[in-house]
């Protein structure tokens, strides 16, 4: 059960003392995480984003994200980050259009729309497009 | 329909019905059906066929009388939740358009606007049983003297409430693409540029009129499911189009027949009828709408047993062609292909989305096959059939 590999996707953000610090590499070195790099957005001296797939046993990751934690870097876990309300959700798929992560399917079977969290990267897309405001985003602070 | 051979006729399946004898299948059934039993075993066996849709259908909006006030009101100008409704009526009655915005909405200033509120979430709000704001304007007669009116009612407080909906149930649809290099808000959805991925939006196998194609069956009068409740086919639906391409198996390949449908909100469930707010385009209504099709003949047998396999739409593009008018297709694909999640146009593998849901059609068909078998719902005797076109015969083997 402790090995078993899981995957998480974490937005990081990097405040301008911290972004040019050589952090990310140790998921690697030290905590033997495999990462992938999911979206990358660097703001010059100001800010730097990144959404990472992290894949690792439970523990791992739980050490790794606390590791960036104490080097100041700011961890969401993107799965938390979009809920669905299934009582209000009528599977009509408007949201598959625009989902580009596999967070969103549709099942051929059941004809559901099915939400994998642990996919999803957070866009928000969407609850823009979703026709009866199934879907509902917490909020991450995307100024800077 | 001359051409039209009725070896079963409806009153006989009704008959059956009340006996508790009928046996009714889905449509999704009766493609099995057909296949085990062939087209003359199915029709044979089966006495009706439940056919289904859900999903946003403009051209949709309810009829509504509010009720004398005291003094009375000749209103000219109505509200439910800010959202206009058409008063030019008569006195208290007025009609609310699903595609109505509420007044001060952004529209699509800010492009894609979200048109967060209209008039299928007054028509939701009402059935849910939820409170709406009814504000009403006179000029003042000598018999309506009220010039103002204002008032939190439910749809209990409303003398009628009657869903009129002028199209709905689109034989058929067009799968949507974008053509052009940005990504475009359309009422087929958000669409990714250079056929980055497609849309569709009929039940398939599923949709009334697809399992009906020349409407032998399905006419005015007509009962059906409409929102959760009994409702009735008034007319055609505007845009009816018989006169449109058809398969080998008369199967209508792209848009073609459409139907007016009229239900009492009153009866009817939040579940099936749903305010919609469509991304950049506007506001709409999604609508739950059951057609029960008696198999009549063994043709009727042949078309309901027909599967996604078999049903073809046109693929449109709706970044440049659609809105210039352009009369163009891409291809046709089949709804088998579209519910693989993938589809090829232009040597291009693209990933599809359907925007009309089949888990609530399959849901609703199940519904009015339980309605049927309880016999707390028997066949409406079409009085006046839609348009159509001539019968050209199918060939299958048994
Ligand atoms: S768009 Fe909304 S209602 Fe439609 S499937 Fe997605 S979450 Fe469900
Ligand atoms: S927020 Fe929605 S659209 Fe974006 S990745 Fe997650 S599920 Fe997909």
């Amino acid at each position: 059960m402790a090995n078993k590999k899981i995957k998480k996707n974490v937005l990081l953000i990097f405040s301008k003392d911290i972004m040019y610090n050589p952090v990310i590499y140790k998921l690697a070195a030290d905590f033997r995480i495999v990462f992938n790099v999911l979206e990358a957005k660097i703001y010059p001296k100001q800010e730097g984003r990144l959404i990472l797939q992290l894949e690792g046993t439970e523990e791992q990751l739980d050490e790794g994200i606390k590791y960036l934690k104490d080097q100041k870097v700011k961890v969401e876990i993107l799965a938390e980050k979009i809920k669905r309300d299934n009582e209000s959700c009528v599977h009509c798929g408007a949201c598959l259009a625009v989902c580009r992560s596999d967070a969103l399917q549709y099942d051929n079977e059941t004809k559901m729309i099915v939400f994998h969290s642990e996919h999803c990267i957070a866009c928000g897309l969407c609850e823009m497009v979703c026709p009866v405001k199934a879907v509902k985003t917490a909020s991450i602070d995307m100024e800077i | 329909m001359k051409d039209v051979h009725v070896k079963k006729s409806i009153e006989e399946i009704n008959k059956k019905i009340k006996q508790g004898k009928a046996v009714v299948v889905t449509a999704e059934e009766m493609v099995d059906i057909v296949k085990e039993n062939g087209v003359k075993g199915a029709f044979k066996k089966v006495d009706v066929v439940t056919t289904a849709t859900f999903g946003v259908m403009c051209s949709s909006g309810a009829f509504i009388n509010f009720g004398h006030t005291k003094p009375k009101i000749k209103a000219y100008k109505v509200w439910l939740n800010d959202v206009e409704a058409y008063a030019g009526i008569a006195a208290v009655d007025c009609y609310i358009g699903a595609a109505q915005v509420q007044e001060e909405d952004p529209l699509n200033k800010v492009h894609p606007g979200r048109f967060k509120y209209g008039g299928g979430h007054v028509i939701e709000d009402l059935i849910a049983g939820r409170q709406v704001k009814l504000k009403a304007k006179g000029y003042g007669t000598d018999c309506y003297p009220l010039r103002e009116y204002e008032a939190v009612i439910t749809i209990h407080d409303l003398r009628d409430a009657f869903l009129y909906n002028p199209r709905n149930a689109y034989q058929n649809y067009n799968c949507a693409v974008n053509l052009s290099n940005k990504t475009i808000y359309t009422y087929m959805g958000v669409l990714r540029p250079n056929l980055g991925n497609a849309t569709y939006s009929t039940s398939g196998q599923l949709s009334p009129l697809l399992n009906d194609p020349y409407y032998w069956t399905i006419g005015v009068g007509t009962k059906i499911f409409l929102g959760g409740a009994v409702g009735v086919v008034t007319w055609r639906g505007t845009q009816h189009d018989p006169d449109v391409l058809r398969g080998e198996n008369g199967i209508v390949k792209e848009g073609g027949g459409t139907l007016a449908v009229t239900g009492d909100m009153k009866e009817m469930s939040p579940r099936y009828i749903r305010g919609a707010s469509i991304l950049g385009y506007g506001c709409s209504l999604m609508v739950g709408l059951g057609i029960p099709i008696p198999i009549i003949n063994e043709e009727m047998a042949y078309f309901t047993g027909q599967s996604d396999a078999d049903i073809y739409c046109p693929v449109v593009d709706y970044g440049i062609d659609y809105p210039n008018a352009i009369n163009r297709t891409l291809g046709e694909v089949s709804y088998q292909e579209l519910r693989s999640g993938k589809i090829k146009i232009m040597g291009k593998e693209i990933p599809t989305a359907p925007l009309s849901s089949y888990y609530m059609a399959r849901e609703i068909a199940q519904k009015l096959k339980d309605w049927i078998v309880k016999n707390k719902f028997t066949l409406g005797i079409p009085q006046i059939p839609l348009p159509t076109v001539e019968f050209k015969g199918i060939k299958y083997d048994n």
